[in-house]
């Protein structure tokens, strides 16, 4: 930074780090339009039992089938329900399954990474050492028997998965942890005689948050795409409930006859990955510059 | 350097008897028995078929007998194809998914050095860009998806590839393109990434201050250290193969062992379960150690750990 430049009054005009980051983040182009297309996913899956045009088991025979036209955007199945419908009942499925299940693994990879930072010593390196141990476990197959054993529920298909995609946050916050506890202003809190428990929670975890919320968005389409492959094996969402893995599989049954129906579903989910990808990699160009760049 | 390789070897026991034992009892713990989805079974034959199959015995009795049977390499008679053992099963399934996994393998390294390479010799232009979002979308097309598309394209419209099957050459094609197309992604990410770190080291302006040329400075310099990355991405990579077969094998119709995995899970075919588990997990312990002893060798900073 040189004396007098353009980065220095801002400084003294106070760019918090968070509003500097934003203005990285606006800049870089793929990454806006991924979170505007991310928002508007949001909204709309929200909003689909209200602006959905017909209901999403509607059957009408007389219609099975039938291709993309004015009435059915994305055409219609072979019992003749509309498949923009099913997308935008299926994207509210698949969007819950992504955020709950990310939800689960965040809650469980930073307190155990942070705990195990915190710790260090022994604690921390047995802690770590069961983190290597599971990186080596089958874990997709796990996932797969507890699936067909403890039937397909939503709720078990949110605990499994945030149980599989936990220990890279771990692993993250813990370098995070390690690296902060040092620093003179956990020491001064130290001194001013908070307990362990408040410095980890109201001190550590906050001043990690720029790489916590940069692996939560690369994790999310991560979690959304084992649900899909999940549901593509006939393990995850049920009939007539929706999810886009789930009709994707639909759709490939039939795709001689009927492509539109893997056509679509699959560019939903595609779309979405794409953008969370390019929004995850953007926060990470903004809020933590020098991380390494795969 | 054998010090560290036996380490390793012995580091892996305990966690294959953490697998053995988690699968096992996760499976007999599960509400529902393999036969009970049988129809036109009467009490007595269950029974019987109980019997044959030591499913009547207390629970740790069944477990050590099966960690007998395991010492001496016999998985056990599978429940749902009576006439084979999971040692036949799974003799006869993995050489169809090796050779689909190593396909898929050539083509993730073939296409995904070729683009990070040449994306990190010339980067932020055109040759950069075009591979880069090209393996952003291989990423993003997850094979379930990119399988049906390349089979709608290249199978029923274009006709020139066979759809489904796993006998003539040109039967190959597409599930090679459609499992290695995920790998080729992220290889291409992370080969570009290492190498343009390598690249703007002093070590490299050396030998080109020397007059060495752009090759000899890639190839014989560059390539060493950058692609580091891309050797530690093997080994998680191995075991996404694995498990990327699951769908590959059921989109093609490819007689492999990830077929038979999927089928006995649904079947509820313990010995089968637990047979094909153990075995995909001493694979992936297996490339995670040969993927570690390869970095010792490139990198011997990291003997020590």
């Amino acid at each position: 930074m040189t004396e007098g430049g353009p980065n220095t009054l801002e400084a003294e005009r106070g760019v918090s780090l968070w509003q500097d980051a934003w203005r990285r983040l606006r800049r870089n182009r793929p990454a806006t339009a991924g979170l505007v297309l991310l928002v508007t996913l949001v909204v709309v899956a929200a909003a689909t039992p209200w602006i959905a045009p017909y209901s999403y088991s509607a059957q009408d025979l007389e219609m099975g089938a039938v291709r993309p036209n004015l009435h059915h955007w994305f055409g219609t199945d072979q019992l003749g329900r509309d498949i923009f419908t099913r997308i935008l009942y299926g994207g509210r499925i698949s969007l819950l399954v992504g955020f709950c299940a990310t939800g689960v693994s965040l809650l469980i990879g930073v307190l155990y990474g942070a705990i195990s930072g915190y710790a260090g010593g022994r604690l921390d390196s047995l802690m770590m050492r069961g983190v290597d141990i599971l990186y080596a476990l089958p874990f997709t197959i796990f996932v797969i028997i507890l699936m067909v054993f403890f039937g397909r529920n939503l709720v078990l298909l949110f605990m499994a998965i945030g149980a599989v995609e936990w220990l890279t946050m771990a692993r993250i916050v813990r370098g995070q942890v390690q690296s902060l506890k040092h620093k003179e202003f956990i020491e001064a809190a130290y001194t001013l005689g908070l307990s362990r428990r408040r410095i980890l929670l109201r001190h550590l975890i906050p001043n990690a948050l720029g790489p916590i919320i940069v692996y939560t968005t690369l994790t999310i389409p991560q979690v959304m795409l084992l649900e899909a492959f999940l549901s593509f094996l006939g393990l995850g969402v049920q009939p007539p409930m929706s999810s886009w893995g789930l009709l994707i599989k639909e759709g490939v049954e039939t795709m001689e006859e009927y492509p539109w129906l893997v056509i679509f579903p699959g560019i939903a989910l595609s779309t979405t990955l794409f953008a969370l990808n390019f929004l995850g990699d953007g926060l990470r160009d903004a809020l933590d510059p020098r991380a390494a760049k795969d | 350097m054998a010090k560290f390789i036996i380490g390793r070897v012995l580091e892996t026991i305990p966690v294959l008897l953490i697998i053995v034992t988690m699968t096992f009892f996760l499976v007999r713990l599960a509400p529902g028995g393999p036969f009970d989805a049988e129809r036109n079974v009467t009490e007595e034959t269950r029974r019987q078929l109980n019997e044959q199959y030591n499913l009547n015995a207390p629970l740790w009795r069944q477990y050590t007998d099966y960690l007998g049977h395991l010492i001496h390499g016999d998985l056990g008679p599978s429940f749902k194809n009576s006439s084979r053992t999971v040692n036949e099963v799974i003799g006869a399934g993995f050489p169809v998914s090796l050779e689909l996994g190593l396909y898929a393998l050539c083509v993730a390294l073939t296409i995904g050095l070729a683009a990070g390479i040449s994306a990190a010799l010339r980067p932020n232009t055109v040759r950069d860009y075009a591979p880069m979002t090209f393996a952003m979308a291989g990423i993003c097309i997850p094979n379930f998806v990119l399988g049906p598309l390349l089979v709608l394209v290249f199978a029923l419209w274009l006709e020139w590839l066979p759809v489904s099957g796993w006998d003539r050459p040109s039967e190959k094609i597409l599930p090679a393109i459609t499992l290695g197309a995920t790998y080729a992604a992220y290889i291409a990410r992370l080969s570009r990434g290492g190498m343009l770190e390598i690249l703007s080291q002093d070590f490299i302006r050396t030998a080109r201050a020397k007059g060495l040329s752009e090759a000899r400075v890639v190839l014989r310099h560059a390539l060493r250290g950058g692609l580091q990355p891309v050797v530690s991405f093997l080994g998680p990579a191995a075991a996404g193969l694995l498990s990327g077969s699951f769908v590959v094998e059921t989109i093609f119709q490819i007689p492999g062992l990830g077929r038979y995995f999927v089928q006995g899970a649904f079947n509820r075919d313990y010995t089968l379960i637990m047979g094909t588990v153990l075995f995909y997990a001493t694979l992936i312990l297996i490339f995670n150690m040969a993927v570690d002893v390869a970095q010792a060798c490139l990198d011997p900073r990291q003997r020590r750990a």
